[in-house]
């Protein structure tokens, strides 16, 4: 009795709420699939023979691939950056330092709130004055200060969550403090890690402010710039084409992101409320 | 070694270790987070215009400027309308939304990757699809409206193309976006509270709506209120809906801080100006910062 009506009361709300968020993306998909001449045509709005001819259009006559591939690097090198920087301190914050680290913990966590939108300026003439305009190094070098923070307080959430009894046992056969972290921490570490390593990227992959600031070429732009940008030729939108580069990473994204959401909860969530 | 002298010198070493572990993140962050937020007060503070890193020192002058422009006090105004309207929203609808999605049923997975989409995707891409559903001539929205007869076919709706109207369609789309985060942290906050508490305020009789009011909802309000404080820093500091969906107008009708500070330090190059004008956001961070500090202490004693 009471799971039919816990089923029902899930149903009527998350299925209108479902359809309501998921609906653009349908939108978009129908679009993708529509001959280019016949968007605005009421006629056609849902007959229509679908093409592919908009994805062949994107990889063949745009610079997509190449956007595609400048936020993949970016994204792979401030990656490896942040979890070299963000590994050490988020550990020690768990694990070695007591009231101090918490304090710190919290700090270094409330810079994340810190927003592009209050340093682009300042950064747009650090960057000019480095020679770094229009470079994929400027986004890599400025990428990291809102990476760095973010997964300190996903890992330190992550860490906590590790038994210190696994270390002792370590620090008691005669490692030391570091060989434990790599040895013992680290490896048990692996999902909170790939967590940190698919929210970072999708951190990058997302980011605007600083990429419409600081790059001003098209073979230099990064997706989530390339597409506004250079897919709007004139006042002339390639509409059903701009849908296809929408859609193209927002799955593969969205299924990551599905696949990790309760780990994700467990290091956002486990650094402050545990 | 004698024991204790091995322990006691290991616990130097750990103040010591943390200290090495620590500092190259401090600094990162120093270098990149306090070195930009003090060079924007330096530059808010200066004429400094674009091509420069200095300027002359002209005190409040950028701040006074600021301020006797009607079209900053307006995007000031558009700001907390924008953030206010658009949170609340969300609040009340991932309340119910966590509250569905919290339950076991078929088809839960597919469900809550539905749900998700608008927050993974990235939403400079998405806030594009919007300008197409929004679009004056073949709008779906409007597609929908007139088939179910609500909108009159000689009047259709100009979504992005009149005031009010473009408010309220960038409000829709942040709305839509931060919906999904939003109810993500409801569920981890309902999903805390232990069973047995669920358990005891059976036996005591609490049910339904007494028992949301009773027991659940104070306990969940902590990290609610957590989630609320993301979803207004998201969106009172986040330029990207309204910078993509209608660049401020039409006739700065949309004009928020992010979006006026952008125009004036990048576009017209007036980059003291630009740092004073999204400097007034520093006072809304501060307050939210303090809230968030006291709301996670909440959260954990509980």
């Amino acid at each position: 009795m009471t799971t039919w009506r816990n089923r029902a009361f899930a149903y009527t709300v998350v299925v209108p709420f479902s359809v309501l968020l998921a609906f653009p993306f349908f939108w978009m998909a129908v679009t993708s699939f529509k001959p280019e001449a016949q968007v605005y045509d009421p006629t056609k709005t849902w007959h229509f023979h679908p093409t592919l001819a908009n994805y062949g259009y994107l990889f063949h006559h745009t610079g997509y691939l190449r956007w595609i591939r400048n936020s993949c690097l970016v994204g792979i090198v401030v990656v490896v950056l942040t979890l070299l920087v963000a590994v050490p301190a988020g550990y020690a914050l768990a694990r070695l330092s007591g009231r101090v680290g918490r304090t710190l913990g919290v700090a270094i966590f409330l810079t994340y709130l810190v927003p592009p939108t209050l340093l682009f300026l300042p950064l747009s003439r650090v960057i000019a004055q480095l020679n770094l305009s229009d470079r994929l190094w400027a986004l890599i070098l400025v990428y990291p200060s809102f990476t760095v923070p973010f997964a300190i307080w996903l890992l330190m959430g992550f860490f906590k969550a590790v038994p210190r009894e696994l270390e002792d046992a370590a620090l008691m056969d005669g490692c030391s403090r570091l060989g434990a972290l790599v040895r013992v921490v680290l490896p048990v570490s692996v999902p909170g890690l790939i967590t940190v390593v698919i929210f970072t990227f999708s951190l990058v992959i997302n980011e605007f402010v600083y990429a419409i600031t600081f790059i001003s070429s098209s073979t230099n732009r990064t997706l989530t710039v390339g597409v506004p940008t250079d897919l709007i030729r004139g006042d002339l939108f390639n509409w059903p084409g701009i849908m296809a580069a929408i859609l193209l990473p927002s799955i593969p994204l969205a299924l990551v992101y599905n696949a990790f959401l309760n780990r994700f909860i467990t290091g956002f969530t486990g650094g402050a409320f545990r | 070694m004698p024991r204790g002298a091995r322990g006691r010198y290991l616990t130097e070493r750990q103040g010591f270790l943390a200290t090495l572990l620590i500092s190259p993140a401090v600094l990162f962050i120093g270098l990149l987070v306090g070195v930009p937020l003090g060079l924007a007060v330096y530059l808010s503070f200066t004429d400094a215009t674009a091509g420069s890193l200095t300027g002359r020192w002209i005190g409040l002058a950028n701040y006074r400027s600021a301020w006797h422009d009607t079209i900053f006090r307006d995007a000031l105004w558009h700001t907390v309308i924008f953030t206010l309207i658009s949170q609340a929203v969300v609040v009340v609808c991932a309340g119910l939304l966590a509250h569905g999605l919290i339950r076991a049923f078929p088809g839960r997975w597919l469900l809550r990757f539905l749900v998700l989409l608008p927050w993974a995707a990235p939403i400079a891409l998405t806030a594009i699809g919007f300008l197409w559903f929004y679009d004056p001539q073949a709008s779906i929205f409007t597609w929908f409206l007139v088939h179910l007869h609500l909108v009159d076919k000689s009047n259709l709706p100009n979504w992005l193309g009149t005031p009010r109207a473009a408010m309220s369609s960038i409000i829709t789309v942040q709305a839509w976006r931060i919906l999904p985060f939003a109810t993500v942290i409801f569920l981890a906050g309902i999903s805390s509270i232990p069973q047995e508490v669920d358990d005891a305020a059976a036996m005591d009789g609490a049910v339904g709506l007494r028992k949301f009011w009773y027991v659940s909802l104070p306990l969940q309000l902590p990290i609610a209120i957590v989630a609320v404080l993301f979803g207004i820093v998201f969106t009172a500091t986040d330029m990207v809906v309204p910078y993509i969906l209608t660049n401020g107008g039409p006739f700065n009708s949309t004009q928020v801080l992010t979006t006026w500070a952008f125009q004036t330090g990048i576009n017209a190059g007036n980059i003291g100006e630009g740092a004073a004008i999204a400097l007034f956001m520093l006072p809304l961070l501060a307050l939210v910062a303090i809230a968030m500090l006291f709301f996670a202490r909440r959260a954990e004693v509980t």
